[in-house]
C-alpha cells in the first residue's frame, strides 16, 4: 500500500471537511476521499417539539443560508397546518429567498472564489486572498462587500434578522413589509445589478482564457436536478426536474413525492450521505444539483437581464454545460436574477399588503416542504400527532445531493494534477478548489487576511509521516 | 505599534457566528488595520501557530474528539480566549442532542430516516470524528476569558467586543447588546 496526503481542515468550506488521498505504489494517486466530520442529529432532536418551532430550530443547521431552511420549514409547516399562505406572504417569502441568493452567491463568488481565478491557482497564498484583491483591485473588493451586504440588508428589513430570524409561520409571515424597507431595497438594486454584472464579466472573461484548465478540471458527465416552473428558472416553488447527460427529461415530479423518487446510501468514511435518482439505483442514479445544474435544465429565466446571460450559458455546449468552473458563471447568473426578481417583488402591487397570515389551523399530520437553496434542492418532511407535535422527521439538505459529485471531482482533479513525487502547494490547492466550486454549505469563506501557511504530511500506511510540506 | 493577532475556529456550529463576525462589513476593514488573522475558516492557515496569538475566538459546542482537539490546541496557543455563540457558551441547539442516547440519534440518521436505503450502516471508520454521548459547552473543556452569547450575536456586539480588546480596554457588554438565542 503506498503513502497517503491529508489536506486537514479544508479552509474556506464550512465545518471540519478533510481529503485524504491515497497513493499507489509508484506514487500515482489511485482514490481521493472527501471526509466530513460533523453530526448533530437534528432529524431525531426535533421530535417531541411542536411543529411550529421548526421554522426556528432548523434554520440553525447552516448560518449560512438559514432563509433555506426556515422557509423550506415553513412550508411543510403549512402542510402540517393544512393552510394556504396568502399571496402577500408567498410575494415576500420569495423576496427572502433571493436575499439570501444574493448574498450567498455574493460570498461565494467575490470573497472566496475569485482570488483564485484573479491570482491563479499556483500564486502566492499570501496574495491569493480577499486582502491581495483589496490591493490589487480595491474597487472591485469594496463591490463584493457591498453586494453580500446588500443580501443581507433585504433580509433584514423583512425578518428583522440577518441570521435565524424567526418570522415564516405556518400560513404566512409574521411581519409585512413597511413602505420604508421596500423603497430602501429599490433605491440600490440597480447599482447592485451592476455589481453582478461585474462580476459575470470577471468571470466569463478568466473562464474564457482559461480553456485549457477549464477543460481539464473535474469535466464529467452526470445527471442533473432542480425545481423549474414550466422551464422557467424556479428557486421557490414548482416540480422538480431530473435530465440526464445529454439534457433529455428524465422524470419530473411533485417534490412532495419526493422519497418516490430519492434515496440515500451511508459510506463508512463520512458523515455525509450519498442521494441519487432511486429507480436507477446506486450508482447509476448520482446527479448534480444547484447552479449549474438548475441553468442546465432551464430553458429560459424570466427576468430580463438574468436571460440574455443564460443564452451566453446554454451557447457554451450542445446538451448540459459539464465542466465543473462553470458552476462559477452559473452562480452569477443567478445573483443577477435575484436582484431582478427582488425588483420585480418590490413593484408587485400586493407586496406592501398586510394580509399576509391565514390562522386557520386544521393539523394534517404530514408535510414536506421543499425549495431551491443557493447549494441545491432541500427537503423537510414532518410527521406530526393530531396535535402537532413532531414524531418523525427527515432531511435531505442541498449540499448532500452534491456529494457524489464533489467526491468524483477532488478525485479527478487529484489524479490530473497531483503527482505523488512531487507534491506542490499549488496542486493541492486545486484539489480544494474542487470542493469550493460546489460552495459546499461549508463555505463560510471569505479568503480573508494573514499568512496562510498549508501543512501536508504524508504518511505510509502505518501512519508513519514520511514527509512534511509547508506553504507559507 | 504591532497587530494583536486573532485566530478563530469552528466546532460543532451552523457557522451563523462567523456569519454575523462577516456582517460587520465595513468594520472589518478598518480592524485589519491593528489586527492580523491568522488561522481562521476563512484564510488558509490551517491551525494556530505554535509561537502563539493574542486573541482566540471559538464558536460551537463540543461534540466529538476533533473539536476536543481543536480547542484545547487553541487555548494553549492564546492569550484571551472568547467563547463565541449560545452553541459554544451553553451548548445551544447542538445540546438538545443531549436528551436522546447518541447511539440512537446516530441509527435513526443512518438508518431510520425515510429516504436511507434498506441495509445502510452508522459510519464508523477510524478516519472520521467520534462522536461523544454528550454535547457540552466549551469551558467545561477548556478554560475561557469572554463569553458572547446569542445566535448568533450581534454583528454590532463582535464589533464593539474586538473594537474594545484591540483598544487595551476590558469590553464589558450589557443591554442591547448582550442577547440571548
Amino acid at each position: 500500500m503506498g503513502q497517503k496526503i491529508t489536506i486537514d481542515p479544508v479552509t474556506r468550506v464550512e465545518g471540519h471537511a478533510r481529503v485524504t488521498i491515497q497513493l499507489d505504489d509508484s506514487n500515482q494517486v489511485s482514490q481521493t476521499y472527501l471526509h466530513i466530520d460533523q453530526f448533530r442529529g437534528f432529524e431525531k432532536f426535533s421530535e417531541g417539539r411542536l411543529f411550529f418551532e421548526m421554522p426556528s430550530i432548523t434554520p440553525r443547521i447552516c448560518g449560512i443560508c438559514p432563509v433555506s431552511h426556515h422557509l423550506a420549514s415553513a412550508k411543510a409547516c403549512d402542510v402540517v397546518a393544512g393552510v394556504e399562505p396568502p399571496r402577500p406572504a408567498t410575494l415576500l417569502r420569495q423576496m427572502l429567498h433571493m436575499g439570501q441568493i444574493v448574498q450567498s452567491h455574493a460570498l461565494h463568488f467575490f470573497h472566496l472564489a475569485s482570488p483564485d481565478l484573479l491570482f491563479g491557482f499556483d500564486a502566492d497564498p499570501a496574495i491569493r486572498n480577499v486582502a491581495g484583491l483589496v490591493q490589487v483591485n480595491p474597487d472591485l473588493a469594496l463591490k463584493a462587500i457591498r453586494l453580500r451586504k446588500y443580501g443581507q440588508e433585504v433580509i433584514r428589513h423583512l425578518s428583522g434578522r440577518k441570521i435565524h430570524m424567526n418570522w415564516a409561520v405556518p400560513g404566512g409571515v409574521s411581519a409585512p413589509l413597511s413602505e420604508a424597507s421596500r423603497d430602501a431595497i429599490l433605491g440600490d438594486v440597480e447599482e447592485m445589478i451592476g455589481i453582478a454584472q461585474a462580476g459575470i464579466s470577471v468571470a466569463k472573461e478568466w473562464l474564457g482564457a482559461n480553456q485549457d484548465v477549464v477543460q481539464r478540471f473535474a469535466n464529467f458527465p452526470s445527471m442533473y436536478m432542480g425545481m423549474t416552473n414550466q422551464g422557467a428558472l424556479e428557486l421557490y416553488d414548482g416540480p422538480v426536474r431530473l435530465i440526464d447527460a445529454q439534457g433529455n427529461q428524465v422524470v419530473e415530479f411533485d417534490g412532495a413525492d419526493y422519497l418516490d423518487h430519492v434515496q440515500e446510501r451511508t459510506e463508512d468514511w463520512t458523515y455525509l450521505k450519498f442521494p441519487y435518482y432511486k429507480a436507477m439505483g446506486w450508482p447509476e442514479g448520482v446527479y448534480r444539483v444547484a447552479p449549474l445544474a438548475r441553468l442546465n435544465i432551464a430553458d429560459h429565466i424570466t427576468t430580463p437581464l438574468a436571460n440574455e446571460e443564460l443564452k451566453s450559458f446554454k451557447a457554451l455546449a450542445e446538451g448540459p454545460v459539464q465542466a465543473t468552473l462553470y458552476y462559477h458563471y452559473a452562480r452569477l447568473i443567478e445573483a443577477l436574477y435575484g436582484l431582478e426578481q427582488i425588483q420585480v417583488l418590490c413593484h408587485d402591487e400586493d407586496i406592501l399588503s398586510e394580509d399576509i397570515r391565514n390562522t386557520r389551523t386544521h393539523i394534517t399530520g404530514h408535510g414536506v416542504g421543499v425549495i431551491e437553496a443557493p447549494r441545491g434542492t432541500l427537503w423537510h418532511d414532518y410527521h406530526t400527532d393530531e396535535n402537532g407535535v413532531i414524531t418523525r422527521v427527515n432531511l435531505i439538505v442541498a449540499t448532500g445531493n452534491n456529494n457524489w459529485a464533489m467526491s468524483n471531482a477532488v478525485d479527478m482533479v487529484a489524479k490530473e494534477f497531483v503527482k505523488g513525487s512531487d507534491v506542490t502547494e499549488g496542486m493541492l490547492n486545486r484539489v480544494e478548489a474542487a470542493i469550493r466550486a460546489y460552495d459546499p454549505c461549508l463555505s463560510c469563506s471569505t479568503h480573508a487576511v494573514g499568512q496562510m501557511p498549508l501543512i501536508v504530511e504524508v504518511t505510509d500506511a502505518n501512519g508513519e509521516r514520511l514527509e512534511r510540506f509547508v506553504r507559507n | 505599534m504591532a497587530k494583536l493577532t486573532l485566530c478563530s475556529d469552528w466546532l460543532d456550529v451552523c457557522s451563523g457566528c462567523h456569519m454575523s463576525l462577516l456582517d460587520i462589513d465595513e468594520v472589518l476593514v478598518a480592524l485589519l488595520d491593528s489586527v492580523q488573522l491568522l488561522s481562521t475558516p476563512i484564510t488558509d492557515l490551517k491551525h494556530p501557530p505554535e509561537e502563539g496569538a493574542d486573541i482566540g475566538i471559538l464558536t460551537g459546542a463540543v461534540s466529538n474528539d476533533h473539536q476536543e482537539a481543536v480547542a484545547k490546541r487553541m487555548r494553549e496557543r492564546v492569550k484571551i480566549l472568547i467563547s463565541m455563540g449560545d452553541c459554544s457558551v451553553f451548548g445551544g441547539i447542538c445540546a438538545m442532542r443531549n436528551f436522546f442516547d447518541a447511539e440512537q440519534v446516530l441509527q435513526y440518521a443512518y438508518t431510520e430516516t425515510d429516504s436511507t436505503a434498506p441495509g445502510q450502516q452508522v459510519p464508523r471508520s477510524p478516519e472520521i470524528a467520534k462522536l461523544y454521548p454528550k454535547v457540552r459547552p466549551l469551558r467545561d473543556v477548556v478554560k475561557v476569558d469572554y463569553y458572547i452569547p446569542g445566535c448568533p450575536p450581534s454583528a454590532n456586539t463582535i464589533a464593539y467586543v474586538l473594537t474594545e480588546l484591540v483598544a487595551g480596554r476590558e469590553p464589558k457588554w450589557t443591554d442591547e447588546l448582550l442577547r440571548y438565542g
